[in-house]
């Protein structure tokens, strides 16, 4: 599903330049969980930028399901993210004076989905991360997990291939982080793939594939074969 | 992949409402500049129309014969005889009389003199004028008669006076049939007049008007002030001015020593001047307008710098660049309308407070400045937050999106 060849990625910082990606070729199976972990610094948030089409490679091929996404326009791939890759961040990224909701609903208003139809896909996410009692709360008024819940129904709104989660338990304790990560799983076992950005060895572990960054190149890649229970 | 507008209209509006101070002052900027155009033309507006009722109030289809030439001539007999111009006399004004497109003429002299009865006196305005002059001034007479439709040249002893006139000089005594003083003569009171008011800076109730035969002799002096013509129809106008001038110019040897104006054309110019004065200050109001939308560019581009994180989750949710520049400019577009429609209200409550205050001042938005007033507001506020619309379309999400 996703193909990344020869991906590299430079920032200019002043007069140097700095290889967030150097060269990163990787093949992920619809469907996958993966992992990637690595210290701060290491490129796997670039990664993940670049798998997301939020940024561009300097230079490489990127195909998605089998079409080269890479010089898209800024139009066309914007409908790729809408349409194909659902996002969930470290700091939640709700819009404060929306409720939980109408949060959800802002990928259908960007697709311009009638409102009889968001009404009803809003309710069924929302019932599906177990939020359906808070849909008009405001996210000041909910937990940090309830609100990365309200991310993730969001996330899924559109019915991605993919899902892609940037430190998704970073700014949660134990129990909440491990509520959300159990929500993404169902979200997997019924056929999405993950992805998942992370530094902590508990999180990344549990994902069938992990892949260790660093210095901005796949360190390891290790298929574990067990399903997890 | 097109937004509905009502999703478009409902987020921008949500967006406003989530900060209700910053767009509360943004609304009365707006509405400030606004209700300025409206109050400013509409008081230009009640001065060109006070000006122009003014002038109707002088008479209708009027033409007016002013003795000497305001014109600058070339060469004439007069200028190489060192000639003051003729007496415009009693006998030019009879000879107006003979056309058919002429329906009155009113032979005048104006003068000042003291008017006294029974050891009160007073400065008074003296008219000098015929039995014609009441109808085409359109005045009313309160008691009595009108001087009479006698020879224009019979300096008969009469007069007839306003009614401060009255009131000063009479108080509570019958004023019809006394005799009062002016100058060093004496004139019976035929009549009182009803009217009220000024005309053209004259007081209508503070004058006397006797007949023009006699205030010649009383000023002693053989010349009109004026001759006042009125034509049987506003057609009717430049024919007549035509003859006049022709008539005149035979009575007088063949010198052009007359200047004949029309109503019309004095209230032409006046209406021309009074109606720049409106579009100026209108403009200079429309500036307040600019700083309004000087303003709402300022507040987008902070808007969009405090929103930089959520444009960056829009961006990533599949927003594209357009519909970021969209969302921004319809926020723009609501507030500037919005206040545009504030200010509509406040300027129009500003000239009933006007009319209220200053009756004479016919206080009336008009119509060109209402719509021109809410289209610069809108037109400017959405001017300037394209600068903003474009600096949040171009903002990189990944940097939008890792900031906390």
């Amino acid at each position: 599903m996703i193909d990344l060849e020869h991906i590299h990625r430079d920032f200019r910082v002043g007069d140097q330049i700095v290889h967030a990606l150097d060269d990163v070729s990787l093949h992920i199976d619809a469907g996958d969980y993966v992992s990637i972990m690595g210290p701060s610094g290491s490129g796997k948030s670039t990664l993940l930028n670049i798998i997301g089409l939020l940024d561009r490679p300097t230079a490489g091929t990127y195909r998605l399901n089998g079409r080269d996404v890479t010089d898209l326009s800024d139009t066309e791939q914007a409908e790729v993210r809408n349409r194909e890759i659902g996002f969930v961040f470290q700091a939640f990224h709700l819009v404060p004076r929306l409720n939980a909701f109408e949060n959800v609903e802002l990928p259908l208003i960007l697709a311009g989905v009638e409102p009889a139809e968001r009404q009803r896909r809003v309710r069924e996410a929302l019932a599906a991360v177990g939020l359906t009692e808070r849909a008009h709360h405001k996210p000041d008024q909910l937990s940090g997990g309830q609100r990365q819940r309200v991310a993730i129904a969001r996330a899924t709104i559109m019915r991605p291939n993919v899902i892609l989660a940037d430190e998704p338990t970073g700014n949660l304790d134990h129990r909440s982080g491990g509520e959300v990560i159990r929500t993404l799983e169902e979200l997997n076992a019924a056929g999405i793939a993950l992805i998942v950005v992370t530094h902590d060895p508990l999180v990344g572990e549990r994902a069938r594939r992990q892949l260790h960054m660093l210095d901005g190149r796949l360190e390891r890649d290790l298929q574990t074969h067990h399903a997890p229970a | 992949m097109h937004l509905h507008s009502r999703d478009i209209g409902h987020f921008a509006w949500g967006a406003l409402r989530s900060y209700p101070g910053r767009t509360f002052l943004m609304l009365l900027a707006m509405a400030i500049g606004v209700a300025a155009v409206i109050v400013l033309t509409a008081l230009g507006e009640g001065a060109r129309r006070y000006v122009v009722d003014e002038f109707s109030a002088l008479g209708t289809n009027l033409v007016i014969v002013i003795p000497g030439r305001s014109e600058t001539g070339g060469l004439n007999p007069s200028t190489l005889m060192g000639e003051t111009p003729r007496d415009l006399t009693i006998a030019d004004a009879r000879a107006l009389t003979r056309s058919v497109n002429v329906r009155r003429v009113a032979p005048l002299n104006v003068g000042q003199a003291e008017v006294s009865w029974g050891g009160r006196s007073r400065e008074v305005v003296i008219v000098g004028a015929t039995h014609e002059y009441l109808a085409i001034r359109h005045w009313k007479l309160g008691q009595g008669r009108f001087l009479p439709a006698a020879k224009w040249e019979q300096a008969l002893p009469v007069a007839v006076i306003g009614s401060k006139i009255r009131r000063e000089l009479f108080g509570p005594r019958r004023a019809l049939g006394q005799w009062l003083r002016i100058g060093d003569r004496r004139y019976r009171v035929i009549g009182i007049l009803a009217s009220r008011g000024r005309s053209i800076g004259v007081d209508v109730e503070d004058l006397v008007i006797i007949p023009v035969a006699s205030a010649l002799q009383l000023f002693n002096t053989p010349s009109l002030f004026r001759i006042l013509v009125e034509a049987r129809s506003r057609e009717a106008i430049a024919p007549v001015k035509r003859f006049i001038v022709d008539t005149l110019q035979r009575r007088h040897q063949g010198v052009k020593d007359v200047t004949v104006i029309t109503q019309d054309a004095v209230l032409a110019t006046f209406d021309r001047i009074l109606g720049a004065l409106t579009y100026a200050v209108g403009g200079i109001a429309a500036i307040s307008l600019a700083v309004a939308g000087i303003l709402i560019m300022n507040v987008m581009l902070v808007a969009v710098s405090q929103r930089t994180a959520e444009i960056g989750l829009l961006k990533a949710l599949g927003a594209t660049r357009r519909t970021i520049s969209v969302l921004i400019l319809a926020e723009a577009i609501l507030l500037s309308g919005l206040g545009a429609v504030g200010g509509l209200l406040l300027g129009l409550a500003g000239n009933v407070v006007i009319r209220r205050i200053l009756p004479v001042l016919p206080a009336q938005t008009p119509l060109w400045a209402l719509l021109s007033a809410l289209m610069v507001a809108i037109v400017t506020g959405l001017l300037f937050s394209l600068l903003p619309a474009r600096r949040a379309a171009a903002l990189d999400p990944v940097l939008a999106l890792s900031r906390r």
